[in-house]
């Protein structure tokens, strides 16, 4: 997704390995198959379901019937579900337009000037909170996190704190921070590259204090960057299902964000019709932050 | 002075990142070897016993089978497919090719794991593909291709046509110059595909979540997560090294793609 840098064709296309145009089909058609049958199918019956009263189990499960709009007119009136929208907003904010983007254009700007070992270093363990599976990091921070004994109690002296049942969102926010830093961190490294120097030796010879030299001479040159950043970590976060993995969107919804809504409303209630209504809802959301960066990319270059 | 200063701030500052990404990770290095582990992190009593336990767990290794069986099968197809679509798409102006590009752009970013989960899970049932490892397996080879195909035609492009004119112009018939010749160039970029695909499928925990019911066929990342719900004290000799275990393949792979050809990870699709 990342490397997707546009869909423009950087050159016209010419068939130098005497394939064809049959040939060439039949080489894109299994790939297609599976992504029509495993990828665009789900999200367009998605729709379909989404009018349906279908259950998980009960009689609904075995005759579903067509219900109109009515999961839609639920929806505007249900308040788990606004409660759900709120704290994906919550978290999105928090963790990816706030924490990820400044932490990570934090280092990309501090580790231009660090040694070699240090950048390294430092660099290494924010890709490795990236990289690591997912469960086995949600399992880092629910024993980080622990009432009894957890590192963070003993490092504060708080024992007997539950940070997840007394602040789960703040945790959420941290530990997506953590999670996800190092996305942007080597997005902002790469477009800082593109800031000639020679302005930022010019800046210093006039006095411009850091934060001027930010404001005007590198940020003009990345700004096109943190949109398209903000934009796709923004996306990432708001589809993100960890923090399922943390909290299960306990104690009593207050973790509960749009995914984990949908999870719980579809497997644990039963609900498929509902849940589909708002995973539509959702593929909707997405589809629209995609086409705004993606027109973003393409006018970039 | 201010000079001084500067490079205190700036130390601190590097020494409090470090620290925040540091800490919570350094359990997974302590715990596993440790007499008594526990959820905080302290210096262990070294051992190798928790191995050993590890070993003996019922569904421990069974689970990193699964886990390998599903990530390879993943791997294998989602790189043999996007290799032959890439190439086409690359080379061949087959009609409708620019929308239908900017169509798996936008799918990659738009169908994620948890807006889909429903109708796949609907579609899985309906299909009688719940509790099948073969079912995973197809499912994240869906939800990986457009990216593959992606990133792959972005390779393919960049590879010089002359190779293959020049066979051409030897003689040789389309299978030879796609056998000889544009295989044997393709290779890092169908390499670090590979490696992808593999990566996102071993830390996927959704997909198999969903459709996984007998613990026996699980994988790694649904094990991992029955450990962490069924809390802490529980089985505090096995999760660590499990977890572990777990991790180093995931670290091995990045370090090797990293090595070799630079870095080439995308964020593909997370959950």
């Amino acid at each position: 997704m990342a490397s997707a840098s546009a869909g423009v064709p950087r050159q016209p296309a010419r068939d130098v390995a005497g394939l064809g145009v049959g040939r060439a089909l039949g080489f894109v058609a299994p790939a297609m198959l599976l992504i029509g049958a495993f990828l665009v199918f789900p999200a367009l019956w998605t729709i379909y379901i989404g009018i349906t009263n279908y259950r998980l189990t009960g009689i609904e499960a075995i005759s579903p019937s067509i219900v109109g709009l009515r999961n839609y007119t639920d929806a505007l009136n249900d308040t788990l579900f606004h409660n759900a929208l709120w704290l994906t907003m919550l978290f999105v904010l928090g963790s990816a337009i706030i924490g990820q983007n400044f932490l990570g254009f934090t280092l990309a700007w501090v580790m231009r000037r660090a040694r070699p070992v240090v950048r390294r270093t430092v660099e290494g363990l924010v890709l490795l909170a990236w990289i690591l599976p997912s469960t086995v990091v949600a399992y880092l921070w629910v024993a980080f996190f622990d009432r009894d004994g957890g590192t963070l109690n003993s490092m504060l002296g708080t024992p007997g704190t539950a940070w997840l049942i007394d602040y789960p969102m703040a945790c959420l926010v941290i530990f997506n921070t953590w999670r996800g830093t190092a996305f942007s961190m080597m997005l902002y490294s790469s477009a800082l590259q593109a800031v000639p120097p020679s302005q930022l030796e010019s800046a210093r010879m006039v006095g411009a204090s850091g934060w001027q030299t930010l404001r005007d001479v590198v940020f003009p040159h990345i700004r096109g960057h943190v949109l398209t950043n903000t934009l796709l970590i923004s996306l990432w976060t708001a589809n993100d299902f960890s923090p399922f993995l943390l909290t299960k969107g306990g104690p009593n919804h207050e973790s509960e964000t749009v995914p984990v809504y949908i999870y719980n409303v579809a497997l644990q209630g039963g609900e498929l019709g509902y849940s589909s209504a708002i995973s539509f809802l959702l593929l909707i959301a997405n589809l629209l932050v995609s086409l705004i960066y993606l027109r973003l990319l393409r006018r970039r270059s | 002075m201010t000079y001084v200063v500067r490079r205190i701030g700036f130390y601190v500052l590097i020494c409090a990142i470090t620290f925040f990404f540091a800490v919570p990770m350094l359990w997974i290095a302590s715990a596993p070897f440790d007499k008594n582990p526990g959820l905080g992190v302290h210096w262990p009593d070294w051992t190798l016993d928790n191995v050993r336990k590890t070993l003996d767990h019922p569904y421990a290794l069974h689970s990193l089978v699964n886990s390998l069986l599903i990530c390879v099968a993943t791997a294998v197809a989602v790189t043999a497919f996007a290799a032959l679509a890439s190439y086409a798409l690359s080379r061949v102006r087959i009609p409708g090719r620019d929308a239908l590009l900017y169509g798996l752009l936008l799918l990659s970013s738009v169908v994620t794991g948890t807006a889909a989960m429903v109708p796949i899970f609907v579609m899985m049932f309906q299909l009688g593909l719940i509790d099948s490892r073969f079912g995973v397996a197809l499912v994240m080879t869906g939800g990986l291709l457009p990216a593959a195909i992606f990133i792959l035609k972005d390779f393919v492009d960049a590879v010089p046509k002359s190779y293959e004119e020049s066979a051409r112009v030897f003689g040789a018939s389309t299978g030879q110059i796609l056998r000889d010749v544009v295989l044997p160039v393709a290779r890092p970029g169908l390499a670090t595909i590979m490696v992808w695909a593999f990566v996102n499928a071993w830390g996927n925990f959704l997909v198999p979540f969903l459709l996984i019911r007998s613990i026996d066929k699980q994988p790694a990342a649904v094990l991992q997560q029955t450990f962490t719900d069924e809390g802490g004290s529980a089985n505090l000799s096995v999760i660590p090294v499990f977890a572990l275990l777990f991790s180093i393949p995931v670290v091995v792979l990045y370090l090797l793609v990293n090595s070799r050809y630079g870095f080439r990870f995308h964020g593909g699709i997370k959950s």
